[in-house]
């Protein structure tokens, strides 16, 4: 079904707005350089991202807090802007675990999931999409049968019966996610190799002799580049999305892992006294998921901007 | 016309059964039914013999058929877990899930549609920031987060709705505005996009140059050619509020089909999920379909594809 071709609107920008003279004199990396740190967008995503994994990778190692050690004597310590103290400065949950360790490895746990989830829904999408593009014909029918049904799949139900069928870990998690999420790369790949197929320099490499398996991975694979990328950094945002939902449902990373869904959902149980246990995972996740996005759509425009209207 | 109707229909059908087919493998190979209505700790011999009473023991693509068959007659099976007919159960759950489907596509179109053509009609304006700005932050919020904001605002702090519960109207305005909210982006950016496009086409400069302007112009001209893509994907958001619902419904407490799903999975009752995944694929594939039929009665060039 048609409908899919376009779920990746183009946006316009005042970025990458170049004058003609330096045009000549510019190489085409420093016209990316230029359009790169022109683009506020790009910038604040990827300042964003940035400062979230060195807190992620760092913090923990540094900060003398404990994710996992309960004081039941101090439960639900509200932050220091409320009336806590240094000695938890975002609080302490109910079971009196420090609120900032949690939230730190709790990064972990959102940036692996989002990771390798979309890794593995990029290998799953990025192969059908190449040879459904390449080959076209039959087997271009059949990959667009698949990703209609694909599309067809309720996924987030089907996602929750297996991961609770199977066991909730947080590498069910990742399987899950990634095989239930690759029809974005799949339709991206493939009408990009449907053009590149006709290039001269594919029909060089047949000239020369290359193998099919050659062609895809020196002159089809570099040339999706810029896509892949964009594509991983978008499906990454969803994918942290999709595991924070599979936990707040109990069906996810499970207690006592703090994955930031599931500090959502144990502070929805005190929610209207404690309201900060809700609502700083939550904007750790909108910071999070937004700079992923943002960087996404800021390299879509810098790296495509063929693409743009 | 018809032609293209039956051809859509048949590959419509065929995408269910198909998907059918798939989540039935898929639920039957993640676990053994026959161990989850024995129970955790059941005996061998228990769970050897509950195998042979419910037909677990035949090969699973007799089991399949067996099951495809009975669907097509209308029979949706028992269920393992509350001892009464699936289709009750999915039939007691429906209204509410598509009261909530169907009140937060009317929020995403109210929202996402004029904000895109403000945003398309002014690009570059702060009107066009604004309408990304929420594009951008809608995307990033999770849903269910956001439920429980707004639960905090709107019913704790200032009363206006209810916590929880699907009895009156009034319970589903907080759940329609969030599970409505996701879709606004996608249909937003589409509805801009298509727009600008329009604007460009020489039937516009035509339009404009006989002097339309404005609103007019994007009614009358550009906005039924921009229409197309944004039916189509309504009809995919509309699909996806099914699959959503069960985030909404388990936020706001609405014992709706979603209700049902988590029940029925943490429940380990494999003939509900199976046939809930069924019905949600089936009505996803048919909305397509009516979604393809709009479109090319709309635009009689899509007929010929």
């Amino acid at each position: 079904m048609s409908s899919i071709d376009n779920t990746l609107p183009e946006r316009q920008t005042s970025a990458g707005v170049e004058h003609t003279e330096s045009l000549i004199t510019l190489t085409p990396r420093q016209l990316l350089h230029r359009r790169a740190f022109s683009h506020w967008g790009l910038i604040i995503g990827t300042l964003t991202v940035i400062a979230l994994v060195l807190l992620a990778v760092v913090g923990p190692l540094v900060l003398p807090f404990d994710a996992y050690a309960q004081e039941l004597a101090g439960r639900l310590q509200p932050p220091v802007w409320a009336g806590g103290d240094w000695a938890h400065p975002l609080g302490t949950d109910h079971l009196g675990r420090d609120y900032l360790a949690r939230l730190l490895i709790g990064a972990r746990i959102s940036l692996t999931v989002g990771f390798f989830a979309a890794t593995l829904g990029c290998i799953i999408g990025v192969t059908l999409g190449v040879c459904a593009g390449y080959f076209g014909g039959r087997i271009d029918q059949a990959v667009s049968y698949l990703l209609t049904c694909q599309l067809a799949l309720p996924q987030i139900l089907l996602a929750m019966a297996l991961v609770f069928l199977i066991g909730p870990s947080i590498y069910v998690v990742i399987g899950v996610i990634g095989v239930l999420q690759w029809s974005y790369f799949l339709v991206v790949t493939r009408s990009a190799v449907m053009r590149i197929r006709e290039l001269d320099y594919i029909a060089s490499a047949k000239t020369i002799g290359s193998s099919t398996r050659s062609i895809f991975w020196h002159e089809v694979l570099p040339n999706l580049r810029s896509q892949i990328i964009v594509i991983f950094t978008i499906e990454m945002g969803v994918a942290i999305l999709s595991e924070a939902a599979l936990s707040f449902l109990g069906v996810g990373i499970q207690s006592p892992t703090p994955s930031w869904g599931l500090m959502i959902s144990e502070g929805r149980q005190s929610m209207f006294f404690n309201p900060w246990l809700t609502i700083l995972p939550g904007i750790a996740l909108f910071l999070l998921v937004m700079g992923v996005n943002l960087m996404g759509d800021g390299m879509r425009d810098v790296l495509t901007p063929e693409g743009r209207h | 016309m018809l032609r293209f109707a039956i051809r859509r229909l048949l590959l419509a059908l065929a995408v269910g059964f198909t998907v059918s087919l798939a989540a039935f493998l898929a639920l039957q190979l993640a676990t053994d039914p026959a161990q989850a209505i024995a129970g955790e700790d059941a005996e061998p011999a228990v769970v050897e013999q509950i195998r042979i009473e419910y037909g677990l023991d035949r090969p699973l693509v007799t089991q399949y058929v067996d099951w495809i068959g009975n669907v097509v007659q209308g029979n949706f099976g028992e269920s393992f877990y509350w001892h009464q007919s699936v289709a009750d159960l999915i039939l007691q759950a429906a209204p509410t899930t598509l009261k909530l489907a169907t009140f937060s596509i009317l929020v995403t179109i109210l929202v996402a549609i004029p904000l895109g053509a403000l945003a398309a009609m002014r690009p570059n304006s702060w009107v066009d920031r604004l309408a990304l700005s929420v594009s951008v932050s809608a995307q990033a919020i999770p849903n269910f987060w956001l439920g429980l904001v707004v639960i905090v605002i709107f019913s704790v702090h200032l009363g206006w709705f209810p916590v929880a519960g699907d009895r009156t109207l009034a319970h589903f305005v907080l759940p329609a505005f969030v599970l409505g909210m996701t879709s606004v982006p996608a249909v937003m950016r589409l509805t801009r996009a298509g727009l600008l496009e329009a604007f460009e086409a020489d039937y516009i400069r035509t339009a404009r140059a006989k002097g339309f302007r404005g609103y007019p112009l994007l009614k009358k001209q550009a906005l039924r050619n921009a229409m197309l893509p944004v039916i189509s994907v309504l009809a995919v958001q509309l699909g996806n509020k099914l699959g959503g619902a069960i985030i909404t419904e388990a936020v706001f407490s609405m014992r709706g089909l979603g209700r049902l799903a988590v029940d029925s999975i943490q429940g380990g009752d494999i003939p509900t999920v199976q046939m809930l995944v069924f019905v949600f694929a089936m009505t996803f594939v048919l909305l397509t379909f009516i979604a393809d039929l709009i479109n090319a009665w709309i635009d009689p060039r899509l007929r010929l594809r």
